[in-house]
């Protein structure tokens, strides 16, 4: 086996046994970035030298033993998360050359864990996007099939943990932009409750969706990551001051008791939803008929409201995000323009020219929506169906503790199919933004290949905080649906 | 909703966005296009239901009012595109 290979349990438990270093691994996973990411274009920077350094430290650290978890593994970062003297972009021209001056509070805990953090990850411009179609830099690809989309927003860190160039990865989910392309490249996404990872030091887009959560190669490492990621942080009030329990106790608690006395509920509105691939179709079904061999109980469900999901985050989204993106502004960093002497111009210049097209087109509807006389036809309005889609699923999880759905409605598109159509590509969004709206936890487990060989995952949705019915539910899919090579041939 | 390539010149100023003639158009059909989905919002019935501003909390969170260690203008102005000692330098506003 070789060392890319080993999943992040399995290399922490051989660091811990002395039988590898931290150093060997990440200088195994430079290797793999340079020998493959011309293909793949994951990355937009990798920091070899501080990750070779920061190596060496967990190995310093390994071998006094009482590391943590997670300590000497290689991670990778979605280029939103604010790392301190490390170029942060946020795939966008108007942050080209930003570099933070701090540390997210996520990138500290990662740091205090000994992780090494490897390098900064494509994506689209400020999350916005489902294909990296929208990054300013570079497309990146789905390495199961480069001709693809590895879908989006956080493409790069999919693409990158599918492509064995880090142990994990963090990414961020506003709408289900780590689960989705989670699903696209064969890997495990969690977007957890809204409020258990701290968002200090993530550039924001959506403040009142956006979540950090990992994105790994199993469901296992991804309750290792949610243990060393998780917990209060008074430096973002909107962080819960909820206990952060062992996320890998839910993995005991399915070896032990399998999925028995867990309701799986299936909501009977997403099969009105059009153009479900085929595919993605039947491994939906036999999804759900392995949740019950293995001890769950499978109900029907409602979510009246689903069918105005999209649009009303359509116009919550780009709301907060015409607030939120107000700040570049070419006075305090990031691009300016220097070609009007000014000031009006020189932020409408700064601005045109440092942001991409889907971005502007979002500021738009948003700043019209909250303009004088629209308010409460569209953000009024809008917040008030979220009161009622997150109604929906509390009544949901009277009868049931979660919620089971696919993840997208087709496999990873080629590039260039939805580029001109950005409604089209809004509607694909149908099934993942719901748990952002209710502010719920979701995981995106892979469950099978289209005909053409792409992945597809199947998305599971708990109450708030239940992270453990997840994980505990996922790692069954997992065990059980056997996905033949679990990485893509590059 | 339609909106219109003056609706899109309008909207563009209270952004402080520039945009050039020839994406008004295309900018403008495309987000017509969306704002006609968002309409769909019109059928749903939101009488008496409450405006919810936050996914997750409802209450106010404070903190103790305890002085901290500013970091102070070289890290605040670090990345400040120019500066002028501890100021950010920007056009003239007054002519």
């Amino acid at each position: 086996m070789e060392l890319y290979e080993l999943s992040l349990e399995q290399a922490s438990d051989l660091m811990k046994k002395g039988e590898i270093t931290s150093v060997e691994l990440t200088r195994a996973l430079l290797d793999r970035i340079g020998r493959y990411d011309d293909q793949i274009r994951a990355f937009i920077t990798v920091d070899e030298a501080n990750a070779l350094e920061q190596a060496r430290q967990a190995d310093e650290r390994l071998a006094q033993g009482n590391a943590p978890a997670g300590c000497g593994i290689p991670i990778a970062l979605k280029d939103l998360i604010c790392t301190q003297g490390v170029k942060t972009t946020c795939g966008s021209k108007i942050l080209e050359n930003f570099i933070p001056q701090y540390d997210a509070t996520v990138v500290s805990k990662l740091r205090d864990a000994g992780a090494v953090m490897i390098g900064k990850l494509n994506m689209d411009e400020f999350a916005m996007g489902s294909s990296n179609e929208n990054s300013a830099f570079f497309q990146t690809r789905n390495p199961w099939n480069t001709a693809h989309v590895p879908g989006g927003s956080s493409g790069g860190s999919a693409a990158a943990v599918a492509s064995r160039f880090c142990s994990a990865a963090l990414g961020s989910d506003t709408g289900g932009s780590i689960r989705q392309p989670g699903s696209h490249c064969g890997v495990v996404g969690l977007k957890p409750t809204y409020g258990r990872v701290s968002r200090f030091g993530l550039v924001s887009y959506a403040s009142s969706l956006d979540q950090i959560g990992p994105i790994t190669r199993n469901v296992k490492d991804a309750a290792i990551m949610m243990n060393m990621i998780c917990g209060h942080d008074p430096k973002d009030s909107t962080s819960a001051k909820v206990d952060a329990p062992d996320f890998t106790t839910a993995l005991g608690e399915y070896d032990t008791h399998g999925l028995k006395g867990m309701t799986i509920g299936i909501p009977r509105e997403y099969f009105e939803v059009e153009g479900i691939d085929p595919d993605v179709a039947s491994t939906f079904e036999q999804a759900k008929h392995v949740l019950e061999d293995l001890g769950a109980r499978v109900i029907d469900i409602s979510l009246p409201h689903a069918k105005y999901v999209v649009a009303a985050y359509y116009i919550i989204a780009p709301c907060e995000a015409s607030a939120n993106l107000a700040r570049f502004d070419g006075v305090r960093y990031g691009l300016r323009d220097t070609s009007s002497n000014d000031l009006i111009d020189m932020y409408r210049q700064t601005k045109s020219k440092g942001f991409g097209q889907e971005v502007q087109n979002r500021i738009i509807i948003g700043t019209y929506a909250l303009s004088a006389g629209y308010y409460d036809a569209y953000y009024g309005r809008a917040s008030k169906v979220r009161t009622l889609i997150m109604g929906d699923f509390n009544s949901a999880f009277e009868s049931c503790d979660v919620v089971l759905s696919p993840v997208a409605p087709t496999p990873a598109f080629k590039l260039g199919e939805n580029t001109d159509d950005p409604l089209t590509m809004y509607l694909s969004d149908i099934f993942t933004l719901s748990a952002n709206m209710a502010g719920i936890p979701g995981i995106s487990v892979p469950a099978g290949f289209s005909s053409n060989r792409l992945p597809i995952g199947v998305q599971l949705m708990a109450r708030r905080f239940d992270e453990m019915s997840l994980l505990r539910a996922g790692y069954g899919l997992e065990k059980t649906m056997a996905l033949g090579p679990a990485f893509p041939t590059l | 909703m339609k909106i219109t390539t003056d609706d899109v010149e309008k909207i563009a100023h209270l952004a402080r966005l520039e945009v050039d003639d020839t994406r008004k158009e295309k900018m403008a059909e495309q987000i017509s296009r969306i704002l006609q989905y968002i309409d769909t919002l019109k059928e749903a019935d939101v009488e008496g239901v409450n405006l919810l501003s936050d996914a997750a909390f409802q209450t106010n969170v404070m903190r103790e009012d305890e002085t901290g260690t500013p970091c102070g203008p070289d890290i605040t102005l670090a990345n400040a595109p120019e500066r002028d000692e501890d100021f950010y330098v920007v056009p003239n506003v007054v002519k």
